[in-house]
């Protein structure tokens, strides 16, 4: 019996090692370096008040917030018009378009800010185009500011927004518009009481993921303005690993505000979409696999486009 | 052959989807082979050229070669620490398996550049100064495909049916180590490979991490991309290009092993 406990301590001490050294230090490390002063010792609350009573980085909160509701909006309002067209495909079709909006989806960061550089930027194969033909209508939009990064954070939220919305409509039944139709509703008063409430929790869980991978995008934003417009998580890149003068203690104060904000929006998910399972029908058996891989790569762009 | 009818609208709005979704992929890849592309819809003349010189720059090589060993590593490091963990606490902890959850969540919760401040506090004083050095990334990488691993490796043990594999191994005079190796190991393997490749294509494409923890002293193709956008358009584009085709290939790769393994 000892002999047994001390193989199964064995077989756990490195991952424990590793997620205390790697995850759990940092994160506490992070969280006293916010109430510390700037010095780096004693306690202060300082810091905290410091960046409510700037106006500099409550703009860069603001900006950070309204760039995350404004895409996930946008964002889930396209998503759910989408993974409802995509229902309306066969299998195989739809297979197809989810693999495409998948593959699009490792095209996040660097080299998405990039092509957007070439497509719409300064110089951009767009931009010169439109000059030439004398468009006037695009010749005021300017990538490198709130127009453009909307468009390009919608970019990677869209994807997102499908992959997880779209197993949710196979919860509502063919029996249910048929039901709701001998009774006498027409298509809009079914989505309107029934469709549209069977799918909020999973709408509402997919807009606080929408909205934690828009507030912890980075590198896209970084690569396209660089520290040029004025977000959260740019700032704290720039306080911690800054160019200019590094303030660790105010970074780490904006990184746990930011932080909070991130794990309120993916418990909120968390708890929708514990709401969700309680009705909804799993997508066709057939392709069971496929989700399960979907579900992985779902991960991964959750990842990426948050990076 | 359509069963179900897809409508004018529907169809509509997917062309308008893969259209916004693919241009800027098909930018970049025209961008690549261009050699002048200036006020016309389409290049005006083509070149292999821009990949030629991609090849000929030493740095993104080195860059190339760094990514690739880091993520290897990575991954290895993960398989070794995370297989025995997870075996054990599907085994014979399921009651923990709910924290273990909590903790394999947290990645997710915690973006990036929050991390990456965590981590530079924590390691740039004191007794452990590893701030700048592949140990520090490699730890970080760790966490990042934590999720994954931890997934992939769970759903495996579940689907072979892991504790009565392993308690008919014992029944048949197997000792327990020699079970795990022998028995359950082989079963899991094409998932374990999956979560591997899975991983290894997520580091492959991190920035975040890279560049705040290291960026100034190892350059991975993410870091060596974002130096290069500055200096040559059509360069930049033929690594974006490689890169993700690269990617497409990988993730190819893994939607078949996928089917294979489900078979």
């Amino acid at each position: 019996m000892k002999q047994r406990q001390r193989g199964v301590i064995l077989a756990l001490l490195p991952f424990v090692l590793m997620v205390l050294a790697f995850q759990v230090v940092p994160l506490l490390s992070m969280l006293t370096g916010s109430f510390r002063r700037e010095d780096g010792t004693g306690f202060t609350l300082g810091n905290y008040l410091h960046a409510v009573q700037s106006a500099y980085y409550m703009q860069a909160i603001k900006n950070s917030l309204l760039i995350s509701v404004a895409s996930s909006v946008i964002g889930i309002a396209a998503g759910l018009l989408c993974a409802y067209c995509i229902t309306r495909f066969t299998p195989a079709v739809r297979d197809r378009l989810l693999m495409l909006s998948n593959m699009t989806s490792n095209f996040a960061g660097v080299p998405l800010a990039f092509a957007y550089i070439i497509l719409l930027g300064n110089n951009g194969v767009f931009t010169l185009l439109f000059k030439q033909w004398g468009w006037s209508v695009f010749s005021d939009f300017n990538l490198y500011s709130w127009s453009g990064l909307i468009l390009v954070y919608v970019y990677f939220q869209i994807p997102l927004a499908l992959l997880l919305l779209y197993p949710a409509f196979y919860g509502i039944r063919e029996q249910w518009k048929e039901a709701a139709a001998l009774l006498g509703a027409g298509s809009w008063q079914f989505w309107r009481t029934v469709g549209l409430p069977v799918l909020s929790p999973a709408i509402f869980g997919t807009l606080g993921i929408l909205f934690a991978n828009a507030m912890g995008a980075y590198a896209t934003a970084y690569a396209l303005v660089g520290g040029n417009y004025n977000l959260l998580a740019v700032r704290i890149g720039s306080l911690v690993a800054g160019d200019v003068v590094t303030q660790p203690q105010m970074g780490s104060t904006l990184a746990v505000l930011l932080a909070l904000s991130t794990l309120l929006a993916v418990y909120l998910n968390q708890r929708m979409v514990r709401l969700t399972e309680g009705f909804t029908s799993k997508p066709p058996r057939k392709r069971a696999w496929r989700r399960e891989a979907s579900a992985g790569i779902r991960a991964a762009a959750l990842e990426e486009a948050g990076q | 052959m359509n069963t179900r009818r897809s409508g004018l609208a529907p169809r509509t709005f997917m062309l308008l989807l893969m259209v916004y979704l693919l241009l800027p992929l098909l930018a970049t890849g025209l961008y690549a082979f261009a050699e002048n592309w200036q006020n016309t819809l389409l290049p005006e003349a083509w070149t292999f050229g821009w990949f030629g010189e991609m090849f000929k720059d030493i740095r993104f090589l080195e860059a190339l070669w760094t990514s690739l060993y880091l993520c290897l590593i990575t991954v290895l490091l993960s398989l070794a620490v995370m297989l025995p963990a997870v075996f054990v606490i599907t085994v014979y902890f399921p009651c923990w398996e709910s924290f273990m959850k909590g903790i394999v969540v947290l990645p997710y919760a915690v973006p990036g550049v929050v991390a990456a401040v965590g981590l530079i506090r924590a390691y740039s004083s004191g007794p452990l100064n590893i701030s700048g050095t592949a140990y520090l990334l490699v730890g970080a990488y760790f966490v990042v495909i934590l999720p994954y691993m931890y997934q992939g490796i769970r759903n495996s043990l579940l689907s072979v049916s892991a504790v009565e594999l392993l308690n008919a191994a014992e029944l048949l005079g197997a000792r327990r180590r020699s079970a795990f190796v022998n028995v359950i190991l082989p079963n899991i393997w094409p998932g374990v490979i999956v979560s591997a490749l899975l991983s290894f294509s997520v580091l492959f494409g991190e920035f975040v991490l890279t560049n705040m923890l290291v960026g100034g002293h190892i350059q991975t193709i993410q870091v060596y991309l974002y130096r290069r956008v500055g200096e040559s358009g059509h360069l930049a584009s033929a690594i974006a290009i490689s890169y993700f085709v690269f990617i497409l290939l990988l993730s190819a790769l893994l939607m078949r092993l996928g089917t294979l393994g489900k078979r």
